[in-house]
């Protein structure tokens, strides 16, 4: 058993603030995490990071901003906090020594960016996320801070108390994907959870191979709910045969949106008739969508991005990763010609339900960065508020679970037991079977746990027996067909545009998905590099995953942010300032709702009617 | 084990080495708007014909195999997989075809599938290349997929690659100032000059390419390689870094297995994938230890 004060499960750019945070107040903290920090997909940010810093600007402007932005689905709380402390932690990437894009004063540079009142996006050219990962990993070798890298944390070490809010987390166990070497991680004071996203629930993602919401998943299963999760976000600017991200940045200096008939729709149609291209994401996504159903896309599949008059100084200078990208992977010139792009999944706005200093209400769990929901984005995050928010809530959770005492928080986390519970209609869940044994199970929390040390080391056994059991199967159903159908059926039915019989459609091929996956096997037997063993986990993960989503946009029978109902086409705020919750409740999930916070520390919200 | 086993018998496959790089009349970032003009013309004409060429078309793919825990596999060998073509698709794309639908237990690492995680570096016909920003329709068939030489393997493509993450860390590869300025909120000035004569530099995804392809780094464990040396060449060309910094790292630059073991062949500029120019940046610095060294003289 390896034991640390603080463990973080991904290496990203949440993962590598809060450890870095954690280590600066003391701790011995550890890294654990499936790929080496560097190749984390916090590397594949284009377009910048928000953070007011200008005269003219200020963080209650930023703030109001991002609650616009969230249509009012975001926690003030944790909105407030985020936009006062961006600046300071910008600033803290600059001191390490971030290249960022420079003005002739030698200032870092903002440009404007969608659903911003103030170009307040700062940037390294149109590779910011690499800029800020590496800044950060540079930081961590610096400080000597240990990293288990290519460590795969399949499960936590969770007490089973019968009501989550009274359990405490102890650690990880995690396999060394190498040598196959199980083993568990205790951690003194705290586990925070940075895995990242989960695009990998859908076919057309802009999101890594890597993001299938481990973190999510892990945090679900032990008990703790998740927020939201129906709210993910399509970014409208992803090529449309490998979904490689176009960034907003291409918008901010200046890029055009048309369609087949030339037409530059998101004025001409009235999509966003002061704003235009520099919409929120959702409102150009539904757009795109819309002229492509009304047979104005281009092959019916897209439509164009074109920043050939902004001239190819401009274009080299800020942007010259978008030619790369457009013509490795598309075989497009973006100097002399347009791009073609579409909606693709791109970020989920939900996940695991935290407080403002990334608390679950599992003792010594924390979760920080996408694999969380704070909740910061609400139903539409703005483009540049994805990376701000790593840095500012992966360094709050890193200091809390090393010990700093930072009050009450103001958020409430936990299972609720005056909530009512919402009945679907619809099964989801473990299903019924007497086969369901620990590989499919996913590990529920341990029985008779004592010491921490038992709690962990019960863990470990568990996730031993999980993987004989894959590896000792000879034959049976392989897990990337699973996937496969699970990615499909996702990006069929529970996409930009959302219909309840689709939706329930969506959770019938889950269920199918989830009987076919307990009989799942590995064909690779090999206890080294075993990929096929760790991507049969991972799938279970995304199932998991893509039924809470689908869950809760079944529920949510209104259009807020990156959600559009068929059925239901405006903002019902007397009925849906709530968010929506699930918990796992041994493998027969219950939705429930809490209340937005419109209060915070120091400004309240009222909701007002979106337009851009 | 590693890759320079008898087994390569890739040596007679490998393409005709590029010429080196024309003398430095242009900038970096000219010759490559350069290439991508001509890239795209060729890309015209081909475009024409490849619509109806690949109809139904499939490519075979042999795959490097070894894995030392499994029967069969202990030695290496090719595997064969034959993969149905379709324009735009990558050598990742048609290894993920080839596990997926094939053989599970096919491995090899890969990520982000847009060229910036550094993943998926193999030896793809004789050459190394990233997975995923490879087109198929680029090479010439069958297509021949290896580990990275010069790193052991651990299975299939994946190789260890510790020794060259020791190698970037010895650098000391990180931004360490002299003085910050005052303010909490006060930033540093950095001259958009100085940005742009870091800016290719930075752009290193850690994929091993350079370091792989380097005849020195083969012969001589200890050099520090293209991309250790790149990093150290990202932070001593950083005005922010003060002047006692700048000579620290010209020490760890200058040591016995750093800068003046390159003999500039260039082949760690031709594979990379980023286009950084490494054996410009290699000798740039050998031209400041220089200069560094007569000022004490």
């Amino acid at each position: 058993m390896y034991e640390h004060d603080v463990i973080v499960v991904g290496g990203g750019g949440a993962g590598l603030r809060a450890a870095i945070a954690a280590q600066e107040q003391g701790a011995d903290v550890a890294i654990v995490t499936k790929l080496h920090p560097v190749r984390s997909h916090t590397g594949a940010a284009e377009g910048g990071i928000n953070a007011a810093l200008r005269d003219g600007d200020s963080w209650e402007d930023h703030a109001y901003d991002t609650m616009k932005g969230s249509d009012y689905l975001g926690d003030a709380p944790a909105i407030d906090t985020f936009a006062k402390t961006a600046p300071e932690e910008v600033i803290q990437l600059e001191h390490w020594g971030m290249p960022f894009s420079r003005e002739d004063d030698g200032r870092v540079s903002q440009r404007p960016f969608g659903g911003l009142s103030f170009p307040r996006t700062t940037y390294a050219g149109a590779e910011t996320g690499h800029h800020m990962l590496h800044t950060l990993y540079q930081q961590v070798v610096k400080r000597g801070i240990e990293v288990y890298d290519e460590w795969y944390v399949s499960n936590l070490a969770v007490s089973d108390e019968p009501d989550p809010n009274d359990r405490e987390c102890h650690g990880v166990v995690a396999w060394d994907v190498q040598s196959g070497e199980i083993a568990g991680f205790k951690a003194r004071d705290g586990v925070i959870l940075a895995t990242g996203g989960l695009g990998q629930a859908y076919d057309h993602t802009t999101n890594a191979v890597a993001n299938t919401g481990d973190g999510v998943a892990m945090a679900y299963r032990a008990g703790v709910p998740i927020e939201d999760m129906e709210m993910i976000q399509f970014h409208p600017t992803t090529l449309p045969s490998t979904g490689v991200l176009i960034s907003e940045g291409v918008r901010g200096e200046g890029g055009i949106l048309y369609n087949s008939e030339g037409e530059r729709f998101m004025f001409e149609y009235g999509y966003a008739t002061n704003d235009g291209e520099l919409a929120s994401r959702d409102v150009v996504s539904r757009a795109e969508l819309t002229e492509i159903n009304s047979g104005r896309g281009i092959d019916d599949e897209y439509v164009y991005l074109d920043m050939r008059h902004l001239g190819e100084e401009r274009i080299t200078d800020r942007l010259e990763n978008i030619l790369h990208l457009a013509e490795d992977f598309e075989g497009v010139d973006g100097l002399e010609e347009p791009m073609p792009v579409k909606p693709g999944q791109h970020y989920a706005m939900g996940g695991v339900e935290t407080n403002e200093f990334g608390e679950t209400c599992v003792d010594g769990l924390y979760a920080a960065g996408e694999c969380a929901c704070v909740s910061l984005h609400g139903a539409n995050r703005l483009g540049g508020n994805a990376l701000p928010e790593l840095i500012v809530f992966g360094a709050l959770a890193g200091r809390h679970a090393a010990g700093e005492d930072m009050g009450e928080p103001l958020i409430e986390t936990g299972p609720s037991d005056e909530a009512d519970r919402e009945e679907l209609g619809v099964p989801t869940g473990l299903p019924d079977s007497d086969s369901a044994e620990s590989a499919a199970d996913g590990g529920e929390p341990v029985v008779d746990a004592r010491s921490p040390d038992d709690v962990v080391a019960d863990a470990e056994v568990r996730e031993e027996e999980r993987i004989e059991t894959l590896l000792e199967r000879e034959d049976g159903v392989n897990h990337a067909d699973v996937r496969a159908n699970l990615q499909q059926s996702m990006t069929d039915n529970v996409n930009v545009f959302r219909q309840e019989e689709n939706l329930e459609d969506a959770l019938e091929d889950i269920q199918e998905a989830r009987e076919r996956y307990q009989d799942v096997y590995v064909a690779d037997k090999s206890r080294t590099f075993n990929t096929d063993l760790q991507h049969t986990i991972e799938t279970r993960n995304l199932l998991d995953v893509a039924e809470a989503i689908t869950m809760g946009a079944l529920a949510r029978d209104e259009f807020r942010g990156a959600h559009w109902r068929k059925e239901h086409q405006e903002r019902k705020d007397d009925e849906w300032l709530k968010h929506t919750m699930v918990t796992w409740n041994d493998g027969d999930p219950e939705l429930w709702y809490r209340p937005v916070l419109l209060e915070g520390h120091d400004q309240t919200y009222e909701p007002k009617n979106r337009s851009y | 084990m590693s890759t320079q086993t008898p087994e390569s018998e890739t040596e007679t496959e490998t393409e005709p080495e590029a010429e080196a790089e024309p003398p430095a009349t242009k900038s970096h970032q000219q010759r490559r708007m350069d290439d991508k003009r001509a890239r795209a013309e060729a890309r015209d004409e081909a475009a024409a014909q490849a619509a109806t060429e690949f109809e139904g078309e499939t490519v075979e793919l042999k795959v490097f195999r070894y894995d030392p825990e499994v029967e069969g596999k202990e030695e290496p060998r090719f595997d064969s997989f034959t993969v149905p073509f379709e324009k735009g698709m990558t050598v990742l794309d048609a290894l993920i075809f080839a596990r997926d639908e094939y053989d599970s237990s096919l491995t090899f690492r890969h990520s982000c599938r847009q060229a910036v995680c550094g993943s998926d570096a193999f030896f793809v016909n004789g050459r190394q290349r990233l997975g995923c920003q490879t087109q198929m329709g680029d090479l010439e068939w069958p297509v021949r997929v290896e580990p990275l030489p010069h790193q052991d393997v651990v299975k299939d493509l994946v190789v260890e690659m510790d020794h060259f993450y020791d190698q970037m860390e010895s650098v000391q590869p990180f931004f360490d100032p002299d003085e910050l300025p005052d303010g909490e909120l006060e930033e540093q000035r950095q001259d958009r000059e100085n940005r742009e004569n870091i800016k290719l530099s930075t752009r290193c995804i850690w994929c091993g390419a350079c370091m792989s392809s380097c005849n020195i780094a083969a012969g001589d464990n200890q050099y520090l390689g293209p991309a250790a040396i790149n990093a150290a060449y990202r932070f001593y060309m950083d005005e922010r870094e003060g002047e006692q910094k700048r000579q620290e790292r010209l020490e760890i630059i200058e040591q016995e297995h750093g800068v003046w073991r390159c003999q500039t062949q260039f082949s760690c500029t031709e594979v990379c994938p980023k286009d950084i120019p490494l054996t410009e940046h290699i000798q740039e610095l050998k031209r400041e230890a220089v200069k560094e060294n007569l000022k004490f003289w």
